[in-house]
């Protein structure tokens, strides 16, 4: 069974009087371990779609399961439990709480761990900032660190809790070409190591680096391809 | 989310900002520490009164002129004459739970001993005044039964009248003339201090109740009568039987009122107490709003904190932060900022009350309760106006709060 299953999914927003229809019917799959680039332009539903694939929002109609759990449906409860245990977000703008150091930043999602699912939440912490190699940096805030550290930082939240998917949203749209690689080659590790990537980018040469590439416009995919 | 890890996500962001988080819990500071000082200092206030009260003597009744209970309307108690010498021999002779009689003879005159002379109050009284009021001599004698007969012209003085017309000198056996009438000195007082009303005891001049009647009042109507009762239980009782004893004395009929009232310290003490509440509730009223108005800058400051948080409101609740936690963590914020609000509060209330003892040189009470409320009050404070903001910020849309600029 696929990880994700979109079914004629569509999302509509009212702005004033007008309704934005920002997902026209979705289907799409994705498999576990999979690195999934969606790209498209602006205002092509991209950024949407990440946010029904994270369950901030709930789609308009269609079908979303994750994991073999319909989440449409679902209530702001059991959402925040899916996105605490199933989801690891990266940003655009890092989203680093300041004045606190990357540490207690990477500990954040922990809090909210209401199971216990994770044992020993301090030294997991640890274990995943050296895992993307910040393992001298723990006690940094995040104005101490570079752009590229601080995108790692956030990659290490997100991977705190061991979730299914890491959901990235543009995130090397804040940092210069070198630091981009950078932080593309520690995700083609972690899909290496059997992390499912969904990576949302307007960059070609990012998505370039994924395995599959889905090209969104106007709401639609128009092109879906194994790279 | 566990409550140690909450607490320390608070204290932090109270520290981040800790001027402002001290302005925002001035309000309860100033709230709470009135509502200490007021009450520390008025409940000091009332057993210093009731302490005065309980040494003016607990058995102790007054039966005054005028109408009975408190405030009759048209006449004052005490401004009216019906009480006359023969009242006071009546209760003497008639009642049988009473110990002591005296009459009360009040005058204020120009006292003139050689080169001083001072404007005092001069009493008539029985010569057992000093132990009805339990008032020991200091020096000298006071007068007897057989003066008080004689209508002799002898004088008691209080120990300020001594100190103000003698001055380092021994007034025995001196010559003092009270208005145009010749005394003679007998006697100096102890010292007793200020009453509960404030006014100086020993300021005053005993004489013998009929001399004062007769030499210097109109020869027919007292002030009032001081009885002391066998006992404190039996105060109340006696108070009957001496109301029968004087409508009787008054040929009162049973449809009529008092034409006298009979006060116990009991009755006394009650009302300077009833006065003091009346105080501490007005006075913690004005408290109450300055704690409210404290709330409301709570809530005030917490919004901007919400407004100014709400990114990072946006990351907890993407990385699965429920709405509840949310709330938790803003309320757990406020109500800290007012628990410490409240703390400081108690000190500074505490500090005050003493400055405020010594400056009207009255005792402090210190009340636990006092304390432990004001604290557990301010908790209250913190969540009751953080609700509004705290559930403002657990309403909001992850997503708008992610791109909130």
């Amino acid at each position: 069974m696929a990880l994700i299953e979109l079914k004629n999914l569509t999302k509509t927003y009212r702005m004033g009087d007008i309704d934005v229809h920002a997902l026209r019917g979705v289907d799409m799959k994705v498999e576990e371990r999979e690195f999934l680039a969606i790209t498209g332009a602006s205002g092509s539903g991209k950024s949407t779609m990440l946010n029904i694939l994270g369950c901030l929002d709930l789609p308009s109609s269609g079908e979303y399961v994750l994991g073999g759990t319909r989440v449409n449906g679902l209530d702001k409860r059991k959402l925040a439990d899916i996105r605490n245990e199933k989801i690891g977000f990266v940003f655009q703008g890092f989203n680093l709480l300041a004045r606190t150091s990357a540490l207690e930043n990477v500990e954040l999602p922990l809090l909210y761990d209401r199971a216990g699912r994770i044992k020993e939440p301090a030294r997991k912490a640890v274990e995943v900032l050296t895992r993307v190699g910040l393992a001298d940096r723990l006690h940094h805030e995040p104005n101490k660190l570079s752009g590229g550290e601080q995108q790692r930082v956030a990659i290490a939240r997100a991977l705190v809790n061991e979730p299914a998917i890491l959901l990235a949203d543009e995130p090397t749209g804040n940092l210069d070409t070198v630091t981009s690689m950078e932080v593309i080659d520690i995700f083609r590790d972690l899909n290496r190591q059997g992390m499912t990537i969904i990576l949302v980018t307007h960059e070609p040469e990012i998505s370039r680096q994924a395995r599959r590439a889905i090209e969104l416009r106007d709401g639609r995919i128009i092109k879906d391809v194994v790279l | 989310m566990k409550w140690k890890s909450l607490i320390k996500v608070a204290l932090k962001s109270i520290m981040k900002n800790r001027m402002r988080s001290f302005l925002t819990m001035l309000g309860i500071i100033i709230g709470v520490a009135s509502v200490i000082a007021l009450i520390s200092v008025g409940r000091g206030t009332q057993s210093d009164i009731s302490g005065k009260i309980q040494s003016l003597g607990t058995n102790l009744l007054m039966i005054m002129p005028g109408a009975s209970g408190f405030g009759g309307v048209s006449r004052g108690a005490g401004s009216w004459h019906t009480l006359t010498m023969a009242d006071a021999e009546k209760i003497e002779k008639e009642a049988t739970l009473v110990t002591q009689v005296s009459p009360v003879v009040r005058r204020s005159a120009q006292v003139i001993a050689g080169r001083n002379n001072w404007f005092t109050s001069v009493q008539g009284v029985a010569a057992n005044y000093t132990i009805i009021r339990s008032w020991p001599v200091d020096r000298g004698a006071f007068f007897t039964d057989r003066d008080v007969k004689a209508l002799a012209k002898v004088a008691v003085l209080g120990a300020t009248v001594a100190d103000t017309l003698y001055p380092g000198q021994d007034p025995i056996g001196a010559r003092i003339r009270v208005g145009n009438v010749p005394f003679t000195v007998v006697g100096v007082l102890s010292k007793k201090g200020q009453n509960m009303m404030g006014s100086d005891q020993d300021d005053i001049i005993f004489a013998p109740a009929t001399t004062v009647l007769f030499r210097l009042g109109d020869g027919k109507w007292i002030n009032s009568i001081t009885v002391s009762a066998v006992s404190e239980q039996e105060t109340e009782a006696a108070r009957g039987e001496i109301e029968t004893i004087m409508r009787r004395a008054h040929r009162l009929a049973g449809s009529e009122e008092n034409d006298f009232s009979i006060r116990t310290q009991t009755e006394l003490n009650e009302m300077a107490t009833s006065v003091t509440k009346m105080m501490t509730l007005l006075l913690s009223a004005v408290a109450g709003v300055s704690l409210l108005v404290g709330g409301i800058g709570i809530m005030n400051i917490m919004l901007v904190s919400v407004t100014e948080r709400t990114r990072e409101i946006g990351i907890r609740l993407a990385i699965g932060a429920r709405e509840a936690d949310v709330l938790v963590q803003f309320l757990i914020e406020a109500a800290i900022i007012s628990l410490m609000g409240g703390m400081l509060g108690i000190l500074l209330g505490l500090v005050t009350a003493e400055v405020i003892g010594r400056a009207i040189s009255a005792s402090v009470v210190i009340d636990p309760v006092t304390i432990a409320v004001s604290f557990f009050f301010s908790g209250v404070i913190g969540i009751f106006f953080g609700f509004y903001p705290a559930k403002k910020a657990a309403a909001l849309n992850p997503i708008e709060a992610l791109h909130y600029e």
